[in-house]
């Protein structure tokens, strides 16, 4: 398993997204945070030295906002990124049994990755999905009207 | 090829709307929200294109969602000269008997939902309705009749489901940049702000403002004035501005420019959350199409106003909403809201003047300018002008997305155009308002829905989410489920809230867990009060509202839970006790 210290940073890349796709403006700090996180699927130490040296904004300031957001990460996490959606409506409509369902079929809680790095199990507060609850998120893919084992596992099955 | 004028718009509007209203081919459109994505409207739209791309006689399209969520994938299928029919629940599996039975004129009947009346947008009536000349099929209903639909005014939804959202031609097409167009020559800004504050729209996101006073005061204010969307909508169980911007970007775009025009601002920007990858997609896609025409950027139609727009990305925080702590994101801090004593549109985003309005606000704008005030503000009741959406949700039969004027009954809106509960269970509640709103009893459906009437009841508008719920849900527990999510949302900088909330939760676990003591109710109460007063933000401030209400239409499910340690609904009982005992997965 990947862990924070093996994770080797390339720092021309780091640069592609730092200087040229957001411009090395401080405002845009988020969303360099979001491009860095989506390539390593987390945001490693290393690589948020080496922003915080380039555009200029103290570590305490960035580590502020890596740990106030809930999409940020700062454990490496699997391949696949499994959120179950626990907004009101898909509570109403039995996402809590979904969730358990999706935890003891990967042996998961919330925030765990399987130790083959295949999945990350977390929970998302509504993906806006509502008329199709209960919904889970895997990746950028949606999936609405959950209910069986069956079903679930055949979802799974998709994600190697 | 850059728009300069009235005239350049119109030649582009006649092209497409010939293409739209009479197309040469068949067209197939397959409704591609993420709804209807995740419903498999993908699967569908990629099978259909795969068998039928070598068939000269038909065309596959893609559009956003016309609401009707609970049948999705829906499909319309029409030629020029004939009724448009909409299928509905087309999966992979039915698409291309549906599209070929459609060719050879032996329609599926089982699988039609209705059929178009008049394809026509509100502010298209200067054209004729193309569907007048057609002989519609007996025995078929027009969509416009079905319960789901009848009671429905489309003004901020006009476009959703009948355009192609990517297509920019498909916007102006349907007299898209039109009302930018006549702002832009005709208006003084003045008399924009004029025309939206006699309207009556007010702020849709949540807290009702007055758009055209905001938009009057900020425009007062000296130096670089910005204006922002907010389309960072957290609120769970609401998609209101995910619908628009998936299925009408082009709307939002039209409306922040003439919004930018009237305020005089040269910036502005869309905060979206990241929960919603289609629609930053969509957004991005329209605001570069808007920027080739010409239609935003430098001298946009050949004057001298210039307006960019730049999308800034949230990272999942629900408190980001707050207009203060959505500033604070987009310049790239932490979130946590500000004492309002002075405000944003005085000293916003940069310490300078900002005016910020939601998806749906902007949205509305267009119509509003080209209908005018007075038609907008003959729609709705005294102090709640025009349409709201509604994401109709939870335990209801027909769930989807609804626009309605203002003022219809909770009771029309459940039982008529949702058409009831779902099975032959009874109605417990409708909670609006999110985790900032309340739970509304069966015995007060009868309250007209405005902003003034949800608030007298305990509740809030809210983005407008409106969660059904049946006897099986226990009200302390869903009270428990909302505190829970406001804990986590909760910035922590105040204490009221961030002590208030965690001390209202322990005594609600407790309760659900069988522990509940005596006073308990009494301390939510104090501890409810003391938040609503204190609190510094809006999300502090309406936290206790779901306990409250609850406790104030539902304290004998309170009080079964603590004196008999009995849940009514029995969900407490069989789920919270066992949890209780910290059991982890695979033990």
């Amino acid at each position: 398993m990947e862990t924070a210290e093996s994770t080797a940073i390339d720092y021309k890349e780091l640069d592609e997204i730092i200087e040229k796709e957001f411009d090395l403006d401080k405002e845009n700090l988020i969303m360099m945070l979001q491009a860095i996180q989506d390539r390593y699927t987390y945001l490693p130490e290393a690589a948020l030295y080496y922003l915080s040296a380039k555009i200029n904004v103290p570590m305490s300031q960035i580590y502020g906002v890596a740990t106030f957001y809930s999409t940020f990460s700062l454990q490496p996490r699997g391949r696949n990124i499994i959120s179950t959606c626990r907004g009101t409506a898909c509570h109403v409509r039995g996402a809590e049994t979904i969730r358990e369902k999706l935890e003891n079929m990967l042996c998961l809680s919330e925030g765990e990755t399987t130790p083959d790095n295949r999945f990350t199990m977390e929970t998302v507060r509504c993906v806006g999905g509502c008329s199709l609850g209960p919904m889970v998120k895997i990746n950028d893919e949606m999936y609405g009207n959950l209910s069986s084992d069956d079903q679930l596992k055949k979802i799974l099955d998709k994600y190697k | 090829m850059k728009i300069q004028s009235v005239k350049d718009l119109e030649n582009i509007r006649r092209t497409y709307a010939r293409e739209l209203y009479y197309p040469d081919s068949i067209k197939v459109n397959i409704g591609m929200a993420m709804c209807g994505i995740a419903n498999g409207a993908r699967a569908s739209y990629e099978k259909a294109v795969k068998e039928f791309s070598e068939d000269s006689r038909v065309a596959i399209r893609q559009t956003g969602c016309i609401g009707f969520c609970e049948k999705e994938p829906l499909v319309e299928i029409f030629k020029s000269g004939t009724p448009r029919i909409i299928y509905k629940n087309i999966t992979e599996d039915k698409i291309s008997e549906t599209i070929q039975s459609h060719l050879e004129n032996k329609f599926k009947k089982d699988w039609i939902l209705g059929q178009v009346r008049d394809p026509r947008s509100l502010i298209e009536e200067d054209i004729e309705n193309p569907l007048d000349a057609v002989t519609p099929f007996k025995e078929v209903p027009f969509i416009e009749d079905l319960p789901f639909y009848n009671r429905q005014v489309k003004i901020v939804t006009r476009n959703c489901g009948y355009i192609d959202p990517d297509s920019i031609e498909q916007y102006i097409a349907r007299n898209g940049y039109s009302a930018f167009f006549y702002a832009l020559n005709e208006l003084k800004p003045d008399e924009i702000i004029k025309t939206i504050r006699e309207s009556g729209l007010r702020g849709r996101g949540g807290g009702g403002f007055p758009a055209g006073i905001k938009w009057a005061t900020c425009a007062k204010q000296k130096g670089e004035r910005y204006i922002i969307c907010n389309a960072d909508e957290g609120n769970p169980g609401a998609y209101v501005d995910r619908s628009i911007i998936e299925g009408d970007p082009h709307s939002i775009l039209e409306g922040m420019l003439i919004a930018a025009l009237a305020i005089g601002s040269s910036q502005g920007f869309i905060y979206v959350r990241h929960e919603y990858p289609l629609s930053i997609k969509r957004l991005v896609t329209a605001i570069k199409a808007a920027e080739e025409y010409g239609l935003l950027g430098d001298n946009i139609g050949g004057s001298d106003f210039s307006f960019h727009i730049k999308i800034s990305t949230g990272a999942g925080a629900y408190v980001c909403g707050e207009s203060t702590a959505l500033m604070a994101s987009l310049e790239g801090k932490v979130g946590r809201p500000r004492a309002k004593y002075v405000h944003t549109v005085e000293k916003g985003f940069r310490n300078s003047p900002s005016n910020l309005n939601n998806v749906e606000t902007y949205a509305n704008v267009p119509a509003i300018i080209l209908k005018g005030a007075e038609w907008y503000a003959s729609m709705g009741t005294e102090h709640s002008k025009g349409t709201k959406l509604f994401s109709l949700v939870g335990n209801i039969k027909n769930s989807g997305l609804i626009e309605i004027p203002m003022g219809v009954s909770l009771r029309d809106i459940v039982f008529e155009i949702g058409e009831g509960v779902v099975g032959d269970k009874n109605l417990k509640a409708v909670q609006t308002g999110g985790p900032s709103g309340g739970c509304i009893p069966e015995s007060m459906l009868d309250i007209p829905v405005d902003f003034q009437k949800l608030t007298e009841v305990g509740s809030m508008m809210g983005a407008g989410g409106m969660i059904v719920m049946n006897e099986d849900v226990c009200m302390v527990e869903i009270a428990r489920h909302f505190l829970e999510f406001n804990k986590e949302e909760s910035c922590g900088q105040c204490t009221p809230c961030r002590e208030g909330i965690k001390q209202m939760l322990e005594i609600l676990t407790a309760i659900c867990e069988g522990n509940g003591q005596k006073n308990d109710i009494e301390h939510l109460e104090e501890l409810g009060s003391m938040m609503q007063k204190f609190s510094l933000c809006a999300l502090g401030t309406s936290a206790p509202s779901p306990v409250l209400t609850t406790i104030l239409y539902f304290r004998d499910e309170y009080e079964s839970h603590i004196k008999d340690k009995k849940c009514p609904a029995g969900v407490c009982t069989s789920r919270f006790q066992q949890r209780g005992k910290e059991k982890s997965p695979c033990q």
